[in-house]
Parts: structure tokens; sequence; C-alpha cells
């Protein structure tokens, strides 16, 4: 009996199977986009995870120099002998061939456990990582670093990309430096020690907290491209649940018959219900594998965008992780239980007896539309409670969740209601026909609709928030990046020198003083600034008085970052205690983007005489001839790594954000192109049904070849009015994206800013697709032949 | 005794309160009989075929088919009569529109464990569809569909064949060819015959006649 089901079953796909194939390309298509969004994020925070893990970072107090990057082998030693259990970390770059290579020394016999080597495939015994025994390198400087080393290098995956590690003592002939960066403190330490702040004065002690930070500021990018991927994997679902919804609407009848030869219906739910599965788990495997491809495609452009925005390195290859595909395989299987679970129900419930015609196949038809009224009523509600008055990012999500849906559901009413006005507008025969008989369209095509609205919906909005973070970031450098030349001296006696020698060459100087501390009851850097034009004439504010920069370069006001702003809540007017005995009010506050930590700026005088001890050792200045006072810094004896110039840092941002784009644009093509796909097997599986609805038109006077030009507009003016209303939507999401959802997971807010002309292009690619979409069923309606069409006559059909 | 039905009723609710469609039936029939159902629209002819056949369930009486009290059975009880004791040959065909033709007639006796190639062949070149096996339904005329139907129904060799209005959709010729066929190979087989018409000329063919009128036989 099992298999006479499954056979008749699976005889409605062999003959159906466009719809079969449309099935499973829906299915895989939406599993693709989903998993090749989750193995981006995956293999970064791998990434991520391995670096912090070698670098010892994110879990254990650092001591690290208050000012230049290196400590003397003398403090540790003396710390060491204070009874402190202190580990010396040594870092640094080499050239291998064409890149540069990190390295990183550690010693094993004094760094606390998690540290270093936990990573790696198989920790080696201390003895053996001593001396000159092995460096365990990530596979892709291995080779390079081999012949550069005495020692054996073994390659490990488990190791930060472009990083080898080694024995601190290899590190430091490997980097010809005979210094250290920074002290790991084990969190066991024995009772009474001398103070860390008297024995090295010139360290400070970074929380564990603070390691995290490449994380927390890669996570923004990652939760933005989950948003995507979700809203794509949603996309794809309309296209099966609409599928699926045909494919059973259309099988009432064999349900009936084989319920009316005995098949009991809980071995019929059953069957349906393994067919399914088989479905998800074919779609999903290929969805997977096709994800994939799109993520080992789009990865370099991605790794090169995190690395740029953030200096977090990722490899740019991917591994076959288990936890993705395992994902992608779970979403494939949920996607077809959420898009079939309603059908298997309505089969479950429906009569022996039950009309097999039944209802027709779609939604928003009479009582449907109704429901689906309703249901994006509430939707709708929830989503204007949630953004409006909760609290946390999973409330912001649930809102953005309400908003999209509610919004879909409300589409095939809304193009009801457009529809109905235009038909009653027409004046001649033809046109109020093309109206009403394009209305009788909505419900069968409203789920490809719906794919077509959110997939246009997505973009507007990924787009939008993507170049407002572009417009905003290109701000923000231009006003971090103000100065022409930046210096950077050795050590203090150096900067003072430097200093002297640039006044007659420079048109201002701009140091830079800076101290980790903490204020308004959180970590937090205090800087001093010497306040001239060039502060005044780039450095704006999200908000701020009208003196802001006067009042600080007289001592009597600081001002702040948003961050700290959002996380004290402090807003220009409130007072700041900034030191012991010290509150100014705040003036201003600024944008800082990507950045957790709080940032207060002061004048220089009021920094110096708050931290007497610290001078400035890097200087922002501006010159009229960067390349003159370049030779001039160089004569006098800086290395030219010392001298960096602005506009290279400004052309190399900008040439990242050419990288997002390209990751946003594809995913974009992607998302059209799925929804494309919903409307040409929409249109595919309507047709058959479209010839009897055609026949009395075509009887009355149309011509075939008229009949299918109809078609093609009909689709067009579908998926216009469709992108007309996903351009308020779109821009809905990308104002939750940017004012809601990142301000709850990072704590600063986007400006957001409007791109018409994006948009437009966007609704012009939209029609494109639909109309290309409709092209081959309006070819082959207006190729149906005449006998066909007098069926329709007869009760032949 | 095949089929032996007592005091059956049944009653459909409406928005005016239950409406009654049979009101006491009381009938029997024994193997290799056949029996015509006549009666106007809206009689119970249907209703009463469906009951039999365990499509539905009576208000109340007792469908006593093969021995066994259909009125009684659960659900999954009444799907293994339909699969191996009843037979039904619907107005409307009900063939699996994606099967072909010889998919079709042997699906019912394969569902049942008995499905026999030399008689389906039988059959089929008893009711002339032999050259039609590779089609598929919707290539048929609706006169040669009712023979598949019937074909797919016989293939299962069931004890009794309930067939409403078989020949519905047939010209009055076509529906006596096709009524003599079915009577032909139900006696070769075996089984009993219930058949609802409309046809009294129909009805004359078969060994006995039931009028049903208002929900009662008279």
């Amino acid at each position: 009996m099992i298999a006479a089901g499954l056979s008749a079953l699976w005889s409605h796909w062999r003959r159906n199977t466009l719809q079969l194939v449309t099935l499973l390309s829906g299915l895989a298509l939406a599993t693709a986009l989903w998993s090749g969004v989750q193995a981006i994020n995956s293999e970064a925070r791998a990434s991520y995870d391995a670096a912090a893990a070698v670098l010892g970072e994110g879990r254990y107090d650092q001591l690290v120099p208050a000012s230049g990057d290196s400590i003397a082998l003398e403090t540790y030693i003396q710390l060491r002998r204070a009874g402190w259990q202190v580990s010396p970390v040594l870092e640094g770059e080499i050239g291998i061939g064409g890149t540069r290579a990190r390295i990183v020394g550690v010693d094993p016999l004094t760094a606390p456990g998690g540290s270093g080597t936990s990573v790696l495939a198989a920790p080696p015994e201390p003895q053996e990582f001593l001396g000159d025994g092995v460096i365990f390198a990530h596979p892709g400087v291995a080779d390079g670093l081999e012949a550069r080393v005495s020692a054996r290098v073994i390659p490990d995956p488990g190791v930060a990309p472009d990083t080898a590690l080694m024995d601190v003592g290899v590190a430091a002939k490997l980097l010809e430096r005979s210094d250290l960066s920074r002290l790991i403190i084990v969190p066991e330490q024995p009772m009474g020690l001398p103070s860390m702040s008297n024995l090295a004065p010139d360290l400070i002690r970074q929380g564990a907290q603070k390691g995290a930070e490449v994380g927390r500021l890669t996570d923004s990018f990652h939760l933005n491209l989950t948003a995507f991927g979700l809203l794509a994997f949603v996309v794809g679902l309309f296209i099966v649940h609409g599928t699926i919804g045909l494919a059973f609407e259309q099988r009432r009848g064999m349900v009936r018959t084989l319920r009316a030869l005995g098949m009991p219906l809980k071995t019929l739910v059953f069957l349906l219900a393994l067919e399914m599965a088989a479905f998800a788990l074919i779609a999903g495997g290929v969805g997977v594998m096709l994800g994939y491809l799109i993520a080992g495609a789009l990865l370099p452009d991605v790794a090169a965008t995190l690395e740029g925005l953030y200096g977090a390195q990722i490899s740019g290859a991917l591994q076959l992780r288990p936890d993705w595909w395992l994902t992608g395989m779970g979403i494939a299987f949920a996607g077809t239980l959420i898009a079939a679970s309603g059908a298997l129900w309505r089969i479950a419930r429906m009569p022996l007896l039950a009309s097999p015609g039944g209802r027709a196949w779609a939604v928003a038809s009479g009582q449907t539309r109704k429901w689906l009224g309703l249901a994006s009523s509430v939707l709708g509600l929830i989503a204007a409670m949630a953004l409006g008055f909760g609290q946390g990012l999973v409330l912001a999500f649930a809102g953005l969740g309400a908003l999209l849906m509610g919004a879909a559901f409300a589409l095939p009413a809304l193009l009801d209601r457009v529809l109905a006005i235009a038909e009653a507008r027409a004046k001649q025969v033809r046109a109020q026909w093309f109206w009403a008989d394009t209305r009788q369209q909505v419900p069968g095509l409203s789920l490809a609709l719906m794919a077509l609205l959110l997939a246009a919906a997505a973009n507007v909005g990924v787009s939008t928030m993507v170049s407002s973070f572009r417009i905003t970031f290109v701000e923000f450098l231009d006003q971090r990046l103000a100065s022409d030349l930046y210096v950077q001296a050795e050590d203090e006696r150096q900067a003072a020198e430097v200093e002297t020698f640039l006044k007659p060459l420079t048109q201002e100087i701009m140091p830079l003083l800076y101290v980790d501390t903490r204020l308004a009851e959180g970590s937090a850097e205090l800087y001093g600034v010497r306040v001239g034009a060039t502060y005044r004439d780039n450095w704006g504010f999200l908000a701020g008085t009208d003196s802001a920069w006067q009042d600080v370069a007289q001592g009597k006001a600081v001002v702040i970052n948003e961050q700290m702003a959002r996380r004290a809540g402090l807003w220009v007017g409130d007072d700041l205690t900034v030191a012991t005995g010290l509150t100014m009010p705040i003036a201003g506050v600024f944008g800082d983007y990507g950045n957790p930590i709080g940032q207060a700026v002061l004048s220089e005088d009021v920094f110096l005489g708050l931290h007497p001890d610290i001078r400035p050792t890097r200087f922002g200045i501006r010159v009229a001839d960067k390349e003159a006072a370049r030779a001039a810094l160089q004569e006098f004896g800086l290395k030219d790594p010392q001298i960096i110039d602005q506009q290279v840092i400004k052309e190399f941002s900008l040439g990242v954000f050419e990288r997002t784009f390209t990751v946003t644009a594809a995913l974009n093509v992607l998302t059209l192109s799925v929804a494309g796909f919903a409307i040409l097997t929409s249109l595919l599986t309507l047709a058959a049904i479209r010839v009897p609805q055609l026949a009395p038109a075509w009887s009355m006077g149309f011509t075939r070849a008229a009949l299918g030009r109809l078609e093609l507009l009909r689709a067009v003016v579908l998926a216009l009015l469709t992108m007309v209303f996903a351009v308020p939507l779109g821009l809905m999401l990308a104002w939750v994206l940017l004012a809601v959802v990142n301000v709850e997971a990072f704590g600063w807010r986007l400006p957001m800013f409007t791109f018409p002309l994006d948009y437009a292009k966007l609704a012009v690619f939209g029609v494109l697709a639909a109309a290309l979409a409709a092209l081959w069923p309006a070819r082959r309606l207006a190729r149906t032949p005449p006998a066909d069409l007098l069926k329709v006559f007869s009760n032949e059909r | 005794m095949l089929l032996e039905v007592k005091n059956l009723t049944k009653s459909y609710a409406g928005p005016d309160g239950d409406t009654p469609v049979l009101r006491g039936i009381d009938l029997s029939l024994d193997a290799g009989e056949t029996l015509a159902l006549t009666g106007e629209s809206g009689s119970g002819k249907s209703t009463l075929l469906h009951l039999i056949g365990g499509l539905d369930m009576p208000g109340g009486g007792k469908i006593i088919l093969a021995g066994q009290d259909v009125a009684q059975m659960d659900d999954t009880a009444r799907a293994a009569l339909r699969r191996d004791t009843v037979g039904v040959i619907f107005q409307q065909f009900n063939l699996i529109p994606s099967m072909s033709v010889a998919a079709n007639i042997s699906f019912h006796a394969r569902l049942a464990g008995r499905q026999d190639a030399a008689y389906e062949a039988s059959l089929r070149d008893a009711l002339g569809l032999k050259d039609q096996m590779h089609k598929f339904p919707e290539q048929l005329s609706g006169g040669q569909q009712q023979r598949v139907a019937i074909a797919r129904t016989l293939a299962a060799r069931p004890k009794l064949v309930l067939a409403d209005e078989p020949t519905g959709n047939l010209d009055e010729g076509t529906a006596a060819e096709v009524i003599d066929q079915m009577q032909a190979l139900v006696a070769e087989a075996g089984s009993a015959l219930m058949m609802v018409t409309h046809s009294i000329a129909l009805a004359a063919r078969m060994g006995r006649q039931l009028h049903l009128s208002k929900g009662r036989l008279v």
C-alpha cells in the first residue's frame, strides 16, 4: 500500500516537472542565500576566535605600553622578580613573498592555559616548542615561512589567518627585536605583591573585556548580513509556499480518490510528509552546496571589507564547517515544514467527500484576503509597539519581522484597491477588461508579488543602509583625517624635537594626547587636543552648542562620543566628571562609528594639567606642500612608516567600501533573481488556468498575439505597483536597521540618507525582471492553438 | 448474505436544523446479485451508496457487509473495507490525472495487495482499452475514462461493486454497451453490483430494482 501510495504521489511530480523544479529550486535558492551568508559569518567568527585565542586576547588582563608599542625586557624581568605572574608576548610583521605575516611569540612555560597554543590542532610539549623547536603557522603563510627559518614549521588551520605562533625567543630573532609587545597577566597571583604602577609606571592594565573588540565591531556587519540572509530566505519561502500550496490543491482530487480507494488518512498524511522531507533533503543539500559557492565567491570581498574596516583578519578561503551546513539543512527542513504545514493541515481536515475542485489556489481571494488583511493589521500593530516602545535587540528584530510580513500580507488588498480604482476610471471597454482581468490575476500571483515586494524592500533597505554608512563614514574620515600628514615619534624626546622642527614648516600642528581611564562609570579614552581651525572646520557634532570647540579650547567644556553619551545617558548641556574634582559641561556629542569605547576630548592644556607626565608622541599636521614636508621630515631623521599620508588612508577606506558594495550588490542581484524566478514559475503554473479565462476574450475578437502582449503588460503593471509599495517599505526597513537595531546592538545610531535615483533604478530592474519572467508564459499564451481555446466551450476539458 | 441494511438513517446539518436524507432504509443483497437504485434528484441514492461504501457515517441503523457492521467501524477499518471489500465507480470517474491508464487500472488492486496482470489484461481487452494504456486520463474521451474507472474497480476484485451513475456522462448507446460489459465482468468475478441510475432502461437490465423517494424505499 505504501509503495502504491508513493507511486501515485510521485506521479504528480513526474507529470508536473516544472512544478517540481520550481519547488526544489525555490527551496534550494532560499537555503543557498541563507547558508551562504551564514557561511561567511561562520568563517569570519572562527577567524576572530582563532585570532583572539592565539593572541590571548579577550580572556586575560594585559599590560600594554601607555604610549608606543614596546615594553623593555627589563620591565618584564622586574615584574617577574617582584612575584607578578606575567607572560611575555612579542608581536610584529615580516614580509613573506608578496604578503605580510603576523609573528606572535609566546612563552609556553609562563602563559596561562587557554592562550597561545590552546587553539592548535596538536598542542606541543613545552620543551618541543621552546628554542628553535617548532613554529605553528596558518597554512597560508607556512610555506613562505619555512624558507625563512631553520625551525620546523607546522601548518595549522587553528592559527589565525596570516599568523605564525612560536616561542618568544624565536620571534625575537625573526623580528630582530629585543623588546616585548605586551604582557599577559595570569589570573591567579600570589598575595602581597608590590604595586604594579610603581614597578612599571609606563604600562597600563587593559581589562579582559576589551580584547573582544574585533568581534564586537564586526558584529554590526554580520548582523546586517544575517538580516539580509533571513530576508532572502523568506523570499524563497514564499516561492516554496506557493508551489506546495498549488501542488496540494491540484492533488485534492487524487487525495480524495486515494482515500475512497481505501488508503487511511494517517498513512496518506505520513506519505505526504515523507515526500516533503525528501524534497527538503534534496533541495537543502543542493542549497547548502550553492551557498558554499556563493560564500566562496563573496568571502574575499567580505574579508577585505572587514580587515579594512576593523582590522579583523579573515581567511579568504572557505572551510566546510559542520555548524553552518547543519544549520543550512535545518533551515531547509524548517522552511519546508512552515510552507507545507498549512497544506498538510487542510488535507488532514478535508472531508472524504469534499469537492475535488475545492478552493482556488493562492491567497487573497475573498475570505482569505480578509484574513490576510486582519493579520496584516495585527502585525502592523505589533511592529509599531515593538519598534516604538520596545527595548532590546530581540524586540527590534521581532518588530522588523512583523513590519515586513505585515506589509507583505497587505499587498494583495492594496493591489486590489488600486486596480479597482483603475477599472472604475477606465473608459474604453478593452481597458476595462484589462484592469478587471489583472485584478483577477492578483490572487494567483500574490505569493510571487509578495516575494518581489520583500526582495525589493530588502534591496532598498540594505542599499540605503550601506550608502548611508558610506556617506557617514566618509564624513567621519574627513573629520578624523583632516590633517595632511600624521607623524609618529619614537619617544617623547624625539617628539619634542619633531614639534620644534615642524613649527616653521606647518600651518597647524595638532599633538594627540591620550590616556585610558574611567569616565561616567565605564572604560573610556580621554584625549587632549590643541583646538585650531582644523577641528573647528572639520569636526562636526551630532549635537552641540554653537561655541563647542571654542569652549573646549578655553578649557570650559568637554566633548564626548555618541557611545559614551548613549551608554551614560548624557547629552549636550549635562556635566561630566573628567577627573576627581573636575566637572565640565558637555558642549558636543560626536559620531564615532565602529568604536565601542567611550571617548571624551578636552583641550591640551586641561589634559596636561590632569596628566602632566604624559607628552605627545603623535601629531597631525597641516602643510601647504605634503611632499616637501615629508622630504624635510625624512631629512630630519624620521623613517618612512613614521610619516603617514592621511589621503592614502582615506583612499584605502573608500576602496574597502567598494568591496562592501560588491557584496551587497551581489546579494541584491541574487535576491531579485529569486523574486523574478517566483514570478516566472507562478505565471507558468497559472498558464493552464489562464486559457479558460482568456478564451471568452479571444472568442470576442482579441487576437492571440494581443492577448500575449496584454499578458506581458499585466505582469509589468503588477510588478511596477509592487515596486512602488516596496520603496517606502524598504526605507522603513533601513530606518529600523539604522535607528533601532544598530542602537540596540552597538550603542550608536547612523544618520539615514535617501537615494531616489538608486530606487528608480531598482524599480526599473524589478520591472525588467518581471517582464523577463513574463515573456515566456506570454509567448506560450500567444501561441496557444485555437483548438485548445475552443475546448473551453465544449465539455471535453 | 453479502449486504444487509437495517433501519438506516442519515441527516445533514443545515442552517434550518438537521435535514433528513435517509429515513429508515432496509435492504439486502446476495453475492452475484445486481441491483438498480433509482429515484429523483435529492432522494438520497448517492448518500445510501456512500454509506454502504464506508465513505460516510450513518446517523442510525446498521450496515452489515461481509459479516461486519460498517456503522461501528472506525476510520482505519472503513479505509480497509474500501480497499479490500468494496469498489466504488464514481460518476466523475475520479481517475488519478498524473498516472497513465495502465497505472490507474492496476492502482486499486495494488492497494488491496492482489494485483493480477493477466486479469487486468483481460479487463483491458474486454473494455476496449488496449490502445489507450500509455495515455493519461485527460487524453481520453468521457466514455473511455468511464471504462478505465470500471476496469480499476473490477481489477481489485471487490465483493461488492457500487456504481454511482456510471453512465451519466455517456450517450444512450455507449451507456448500454458499458453496462453490459460491466455486468458480464461482475458475473465473471462473482461480485455483487449495486448501481444508482436515473435511467429506467438501464435499471431494467439489472436483476432487481429499488426506487428511493424522499429518503424511503418505495
